[in-house]
């Protein structure tokens, strides 16, 4: 050590400002610690007591009344054409929405407006959605349903869905758009045969981001969807999810309800967790 | 790849003799590529319409169907403390306090903590684990709400019942302020552990907005800093953290966004108690508790619009949250870009 870092080290000043860069920078690492234990902590419980439910019979038994064994078969049936038909209505709408943004109208006023009301809609609270959903369509129907369900979930696919898709075909260079308008190609041949293949990984990303997303959401099921004890699929009847019946057997004093919720809740978070981390991988492959 | 792409190759390109012939069949291609880009440009732009008319039909239907509830209490609804579905007497003063109460002790805890993860990803987490890290803690955010709810009410609420609360109720006994805020029996259900969960849920949010707009700090000013004799903590309370101080409020509001809204882990966990209490352990509600817990079970339209109104109050809400949300985003993204 020189003498001038001695006499640093020495000063008052000096120690006092690498104690607290010390500090700091324990408490950054504490902080991750903390985050990242939650993590654990939770996927640990879930997994715990989720895992000692999990059995065939989860698979190929309907809901149980109370008090008996069963397993989740609707459930899980209701859910998957909850969300199918959420994203096969949200998708089109929300990739020709985004392709306005992004190709026709970049710069123009609708555009901008367009593109803040989406932002507020990609986080719009779902259970409001649940409500709009409920006024425009199950009051004025009579009665609960499916269909008013895939809506609500369309709904929240929509925005997210909007927005991945402009991000992906803003990326994609503009020395292709010349290429293509140089040889004559309209607009919307270009858009349909250059662009949207040039950003197909990030526009798929966006879609499963936005199954990930509805296919945990629950709020706006509660008074659209309804719940069904039994097998169904009349859409225009009330109709079982995932998200509704581990609610409903949570909040239950039954035992064996609550097992159910708790194995429901392993499949689904499983499930959203394996679609994101795929969907990531989707344009993180893509990227390097 | 179907007739279009070749067709518009082979008119675009032929440049020498045209016949007669040819030239019919040039113009009716043509024309059909106008037409589709036609059409295909007015579905985009109606695709863009229906996302503004989306919007405008949540608070239309929302304004209808809350207009009964309104009409009835007026402006009394906003700090009428009373719900009682009996006597049809209807106030929102709890749901609305639940809901700023939850959401701030989310964000107490949440803003400097995800500060402070964010100043680890960018400033001294090894370079091989930040990418790791950064997806773990986004994991967070992608479990559902309802996996936050019933772990809050199966293990979280039952440990704070056990451990923390008597331990906090004692504590803070003889403390002026703070007995009447952590007193009563110990739930485990109730605001503060809604909040504690909330905190959870929005850690990511604040930590992955401010680790992008951290990361988006010339380096150059960073070096200057750092060439001038700086500690690390220095630089980043000094340099990086006023620089992105717009975009790092921007990430606040969209968390404190996400916490008003919040519904499945709150329902589970708040008790459902339609009270304003000023301990922090008492059960209240939140508004998209009450909507949740009590929506398909009201019985009579002005139980019914009293809940969409509760509902049109939280859209507002955050509206204006998320608003503020994005202006400042936008102003760091100009400022940046």
């Amino acid at each position: 050590m020189t003498d001038t870092a001695i006499v640093a080290a020495r000063s008052p000043l000096y120690a006092g400002r690498r104690r607290r860069n010390t500090v700091a920078k324990g408490l950054a690492l504490a902080a991750t610690i903390f985050g990242l234990g939650w993590l654990v902590l939770i996927l640990g419980i879930l997994l715990y007591k989720g895992l000692g439910g999990l059995s065939l019979q989860v698979f190929t038994e309907m809901t149980p009344p109370p008090g008996a064994a069963g397993g989740l078969l609707n459930a899980i049936v209701g859910s998957l054409v909850l969300t199918v038909l959420g994203v096969a209505i949200g998708t089109p709408i929300g990739i020709l929405a985004g392709t306005y943004l992004a190709e026709y109208g970049r710069h123009d006023k609708l555009s901008s407006v367009v593109r803040f009301i989406n932002d507020i809609l990609l986080s719009a609270p779902s259970i409001v959605i649940g409500l709009f959903i409920y006024e425009v369509m199950v009051a004025p129907m009579g009665h609960f349903s499916g269909w008013a369900g895939a809506v609500a979930l369309a709904v929240i696919v929509i925005p997210v869905v909007v927005r991945t898709t402009e991000d992906m075909l803003t990326l994609v260079p503009d020395t292709l758009r010349e290429a293509a308008a140089s040889i004559g190609l309209p607009r919307a041949h270009m858009i349909v045969r250059i662009a949207y293949r040039a950003a197909s990984a990030g526009i798929v990303t966006g879609i499963l981001l936005a199954v990930a997303r509805i296919s945990g959401e629950t709020a706006p099921l509660l008074f659209t969807a309804l719940n069904n004890q039994f097998w169904s699929m009349n859409m225009n009847a009330p109709m079982p999810s995932l998200p509704v019946v581990i609610f409903q057997f949570a909040l239950s004093p039954y035992e064996e309800w609550q097992k159910l919720a708790w194995t429901g809740a392993l499949l689904i978070t499983v499930a959203v967790l394996a679609l994101s981390i795929f969907a990531r991988s989707l344009t993180a492959a893509r990227k390097s | 790849m179907d007739s279009g792409g070749r067709d518009v190759s082979e008119v675009a390109l032929k440049d020498t003799v045209v016949t007669a012939g040819e030239a019919a069949s040039r113009s009716a291609v043509l024309r059909r590529l106008r037409l589709t880009d036609t059409v295909f440009h007015g579905l985009t732009r109606g695709a863009a319409f229906a996302v503004l008319a989306l919007l405008s039909g949540v608070i239309v239907a929302l304004v209808i169907g809350a207009a009964p509830a309104f009409g009835t209490f007026g402006f009394s609804f906003f700090y009428d403390e009373s719900w009682n579905p009996v006597t049809e007497k209807f106030g929102a003063l709890a749901p609305i306090y639940g809901t700023l109460v939850t959401s701030a002790i989310a964000m107490v805890i949440a803003v400097p903590v995800g500060l402070m993860v964010a100043f680890f990803l960018t400033e001294l987490c090894p370079m091989v684990l930040r990418r790791p890290i950064g997806i773990a803690i986004e994991l967070l955010a992608g479990i559902p709400s309802i996996i936050y709810g019933i772990w809050g009410l199966f293990v979280f609420a039952p440990f704070l019942q056990q451990y923390v609360q008597p331990f906090m109720i004692s504590a803070f006994e003889d403390v002026p302020v703070l007995s009447s805020l952590f007193a009563g029996p110990p739930y485990g259900i109730g605001m503060l552990t809604a909040g504690l969960i909330l905190a959870i849920m929005v850690l990511p949010f604040v930590t992955s907005i401010s680790r992008d707009v951290f990361d988006a700090v010339p380096p150059v000013l960073k070096e200057a800093a750092y060439g001038v004799g700086c500690t690390t903590w220095e630089v980043f309370r000094h340099v990086v953290l006023p620089f992105t101080r717009v975009g790092v409020i921007g990430g606040f509001m969209l968390g404190l966004g996400r916490a008003l809204g919040e519904t499945m882990a709150v329902t589970f966990v708040i008790g459902n108690a339609h009270h304003v209490s000023a301990s922090l352990f008492a059960p209240g509600t939140t508004i998209s508790a009450s909507i949740a817990n009590e929506f398909t079970e009201a019985v009579g339209d002005l139980y019914t619009s009293a809940l969409v109104a509760l509902g049109l109050i939280l859209f507002f809400i955050t509206f204006i949250v998320l608003a503020i949300a994005r202006y400042m985003l936008m102003r760091i993204q100009k400022r940046v870009g």
